[in-house]
C-alpha cells in the first residue's frame, strides 16, 4: 500500500510539474490540478496509512492511536481540497479572460 | 477575560463582516460602499492602536503577549490567536496603508470594476489573520484568503495587461501554495503538532530521523514565503505584477511582500532561535545570501527601469531583500533597526505607488495626443483646466514635486527622514551588538550587507533623480495633471506618517528594540501560549 501511494504521489507530482512548465494555459491548469491532487494525497499520507481505523470516536468511547487513525490530516485535506478547488475555478476564469483578450492560449498572450 | 481581551479577534472579524455585508449593496452606490468600508477600516485601525498600546505596556502577566483561544480549547489542541509586539506593529501598519489606499481609491479607481471594497476588506481580514494566528495551518487558511482576494484585486480594472500579469501571478502563487501545504504536512508528520509555540518546544527534542523531515518541511515552507517576499531567483513575477495592478491595489500590495518577511522572521526566531538544539539557526545562510542577492538584483532593476511603476516594483524587491538579509544575519540588534526599516519603507513605497499614478496621469498616450493637438491650435489654457471641477489642489506640480522629493529621500535613505534613520539603526546594530551578542568582529557577509545597503540607496537616488528630472523639469508634454484633494491627501498622510516616525524616532526605536528583544527570547511567547487557561467556569464542561 505504501508503495502504491508513494508511486501515485510521485507520478502525479512529476506530471503536474512537467505540465506546469508547458506554454499553453490549459496545460498549466491541468498541471496545477494534478499537483494539488498529489499534495492532498501527501497530506493524507502524513497521518500514517491505516486500514480499518476510524478517525472519529464513538459516543462515550475512548480512543487511542492503536484503534483510531489520526483525524487531523483528514481535516487538513478537506480544507486544502476546498481551497484548491476554488483556486482552480478562479484560474479557469482568468484563463478564459486571457484567451478572450489575446485570442491565443499561450501563457504570455502571444505565440 | 475582560472585554478588552476580545478586541484581538476584531481585526479579522470586522473586515469579514463588512465584506459580506457590502456584497448585496448595489454597485451604483459605490460611494456608500466606500464610506462603510472606510469606516470599518478606521475602526480596525483604532482597535489595532489600542492593541499595540496594550502589547507595549507590560501589565497582565508581564510578557506582553496575549493569547485568544478560538473555540475555547486549550493551546496545543485548539486554534489560537496570539498578539505580541510584532503582530500589533504589523496590524497598525496594515491599517494605515489600508486607510490611505482606500481613500485614494474612492476618487475614481473603485469604479473600474465590481466589488472592489469587498475584495479589499477580505484581503485585510486575511492579512490581519496571518499576522495574528499562532497556528501553521490557520496561517495557510489566512494566507489563501489574502491571496484569493489579491487575485481579484489585481484583476480589478481588467484589460489585457492585468489579465496577463494576473495569470502569471496566480500560477506562481498556486504552485507556492502547494509547497506550503507539503511543508506544513511534513512538519505535522515529523512533530505531530501545528501550533507554533508547541512546535518550538518539540523541535529540540525530536530524534534525528524526524529532524530531517521537519527541516525539509521548514525549508519547503520557507520557499513558499520567499516566493511571496520576492527573493532573488523566486521574485521575477513581482515587478511586472505590481506595475500592472491599478495604483491603489499596487499600493496595498506593498504590504503583501512584508507578510512573507513577517512569517520568516516569526518562524526563524521562534523555531530556530536559541532553544532549537540541533536545528539552531536553520536556513539563516540562505536568508542572508538570498537577501543580499535580492538587494543586488533589485538595485540593478531600479537603475535599469524606465517606467516609474517598474521602478517602484524593484524598490519593493530591494526593501524585502534588505529585511531578509537582516533576518539572516541573526543579530538581534539589527532586527530592531530592520523593523523600523520595514515600517518606513512600506509606508514610502505605498505613497510612491499612489504618487506615480498622479504624476503619470498627464502622460498617458491619449492625453499626449490631446496635448499636442491643443498646442497646435494654440488652445492651451492650463489655469482654466485646473479650476474646472471639484476641489483641485492649487500648485499641483509643486505639491507633487515635493511629495516626489520626499519619496526619493525616503527611498534612498538620505537624512533627515526615517529612511535614513532606519538604515542608520541597522548599521549601528551591526557595529554594536550590545546586549544581543558578544564583541565578534564584523564578518565578510556583514561588510557585504553594509556595502549593499548603501549602494542600493545610491542606486535609488540616481534612478529617482533621473525620473524626477524627466518628469518635473524637462517634461515635454507640459500638461498639468488634475489632482483632487482626496487623491493627494493619502499620499500626504503616508509621508506625514514617515515624518512622524522621524520626529518620534526615539520612542519608535525603543518599541522596535523591545520587539526584537522579545523575539529573541521566545520562551515568553511559548509560555504564554501554552499556559493560557480556558475561559468560563474553571475547568467546567
Amino acid at each position: 500500500m505504501e508503495l502504491v501511494l508513494s508511486a501515485g504521489i510521485g507520478v502525479l507530482t512529476a506530471s503536474g510539474v512537467w505540465l506546469l512548465f508547458r506554454p499553453r494555459t490549459y496545460q498549466v491548469i491541468i498541471g496545477l490540478s494534478l499537483l494539488s491532487y498529489a499534495v492532498n494525497l501527501f497530506i493524507f499520507g502524513m497521518g500514517r496509512l491505516r486500514v480499518n481505523a476510524p478517525p472519529v470516536l464513538e459516543p462515550g468511547g475512548t480512543g487511542g492511536l492503536l484503534t483510531h487513525t489520526d483525524p487531523i490530516p483528514q481535516a487538513l485535506v478537506l480544507t486544502a481540497i476546498v481551497i484548491g478547488f476554488a483556486m482552480t475555478a478562479l484560474f479557469l476564469v482568468v484563463l478564459l479572460a486571457s484567451r478572450g483578450f489575446t485570442g491565443t492560449d499561450h501563457v504570455d498572450g502571444r505565440e | 477575560m475582560t472585554w478588552f481581551h476580545h478586541l484581538i479577534v476584531l481585526p479579522i472579524l470586522l473586515p469579514v463582516i463588512t465584506a459580506a455585508s457590502l456584497i448585496p449593496v448595489d454597485e451604483r452606490n459605490r460611494t456608500l460602499k466606500g464610506v462603510i468600508s472606510f469606516a470599518s477600516t478606521m475602526a480596525v485601525f483604532l482597535v489595532s492602536v489600542l492593541l499595540m498600546r496594550a502589547s507595549a505596556t507590560p501589565g497582565d502577566g508581564g510578557s506582553g503577549a496575549s493569547v485568544y483561544l478560538l473555540g475555547n480549547w486549550p493551546a496545543p489542541f485548539g486554534i489560537v490567536l496570539v498578539l505580541d509586539r510584532l503582530s500589533a506593529l504589523m496590524l497598525v501598519l496594515t491599517a494605515v496603508l489600508a486607510l490611505a489606499t482606500q481613500l485614494f481609491s474612492m476618487a475614481k479607481w473603485h469604479r473600474a470594476g465590481h466589488h472592489f471594497h469587498s475584495l479589499f476588506q477580505l484581503m485585510l481580514a486575511g492579512l490581519n489573520g496571518a499576522f495574528l494566528t499562532g497556528d501553521l495551518f490557520n496561517l495557510f487558511v489566512f494566507f489563501e484568503m489574502m491571496l484569493a482576494a489579491s487575485y481579484g484585486l489585481l484583476l480589478h480594472g481588467s484589460g489585457p495587461m492585468r489579465v496577463k500579469a494576473g495569470l502569471h501571478y496566480i500560477a506562481v502563487n498556486l504552485a507556492a501554495s502547494s509547497l506550503f501545504l507539503i511543508g506544513v504536512s511534513l512538519i505535522y508528520g515529523a512533530t505531530g503538532t501545528l501550533n507554533m509555540a508547541d512546535l518550538a518546544l518539540k523541535i529540540s527534542t525530536i530524534g534525528p530521523e524526524s529532524r530531517m523531515l521537519m527541516e525539509a518541511g521548514a525549508a519547503l515552507l520557507g520557499i513558499a514565503f520567499l516566493v511571496k517576499a520576492g527573493m532573488w531567483p523566486l521574485g521575477f513575477w513581482l515587478p511586472a505584477t505590481y506595475s500592472a495592478a491599478t495604483p491603489p491595489v499596487a499600493a496595498i500590495f506593498a504590504i503583501l511582500t512584508k507578510v512573507g518577511v513577517y512569517i520568516l522572521l516569526r518562524l526563524s526566531m521562534l523555531l530556530f532561535g536559541s532553544d532549537a538544539g540541533a536545528s539552531l539557526g536553520f536556513g539563516q545562510p540562505i536568508l542572508l545570501y538570498g537577501g543580499l542577492l535580492t538587494i543586488g538584483f533589485g538595485a540593478i532593476g531600479v537603475l535599469a527601469s524606465q517606467a516609474m511603476g517598474r521602478l517602484a516594483g524593484y524598490c519593493v524587491l530591494v526593501s524585502s531583500g534588505t529585511l531578509m538579509a537582516a533576518i539572516g544575519l541573526g543579530n538581534g540588534a539589527v532586527i530592531g533597526g530592520a523593523l523600523f526599516y520595514l515600517v518606513s519603507s512600506t509606508l514610502t513605497i505605498c505613497a510612491f505607488f499612489l504618487l506615480i499614478e498622479l504624476v503619470e496621469r498627464a502622460r498617458d498616450a491619449g492625453a499626449d495626443v490631446l496635448a499636442v493637438t491643443m498646442e497646435a491650435y494654440g488652445d492651451v489654457d492650463e489655469n482654466e483646466e485646473e479650476k474646472e471641477e471639484g476641489v483641485a489642489v492649487p500648485g499641483t506640480m509643486a505639491v507633487l514635486g515635493l511629495c516626489f522629493c520626499a519619496c526619493a529621500i525616503l527611498l534612498s535613505g538620505l537624512p533627515p527622514l526615517s529612511g535614513f534613520l532606519a538604515k542608520f539603526a541597522m548599521l549601528h546594530g551591526l557595529f554594536n551588538p550590545g546586549s544581543f551578542g558578544g564583541d565578534a568582529p564584523v564578518s565578510g557577509a556583514e561588510w557585504t550587507y553594509i556595502a549593499l545597503l548603501i549602494l542600493s540607496g545610491l542606486a535609488a537616488m540616481i534612478a529617482m533623480n533621473r525620473v524626477g528630472i524627466r518628469t518635473f523639469w524637462t517634461s515635454i508634454e507640459g500638461t498639468i495633471p488634475r489632482v483632487f484633494l482626496i487623491e493627494i491627501a493619502p499620499v500626504l498622510l503616508l509621508l506625514a506618517a514617515c515624518v512622524f516616525l522621524s520626529l518620534q524616532a526615539g520612542p519608535a526605536m525603543r518599541y522596535m528594540d523591545a520587539t526584537a528583544k522579545s523575539l529573541s527570547e521566545p520562551q515568553n511567547y511559548i509560555g504564554r501560549v501554552m499556559s493560557t487557561p480556558r475561559a468560563g467556569p474553571a475547568g467546567g464542561e
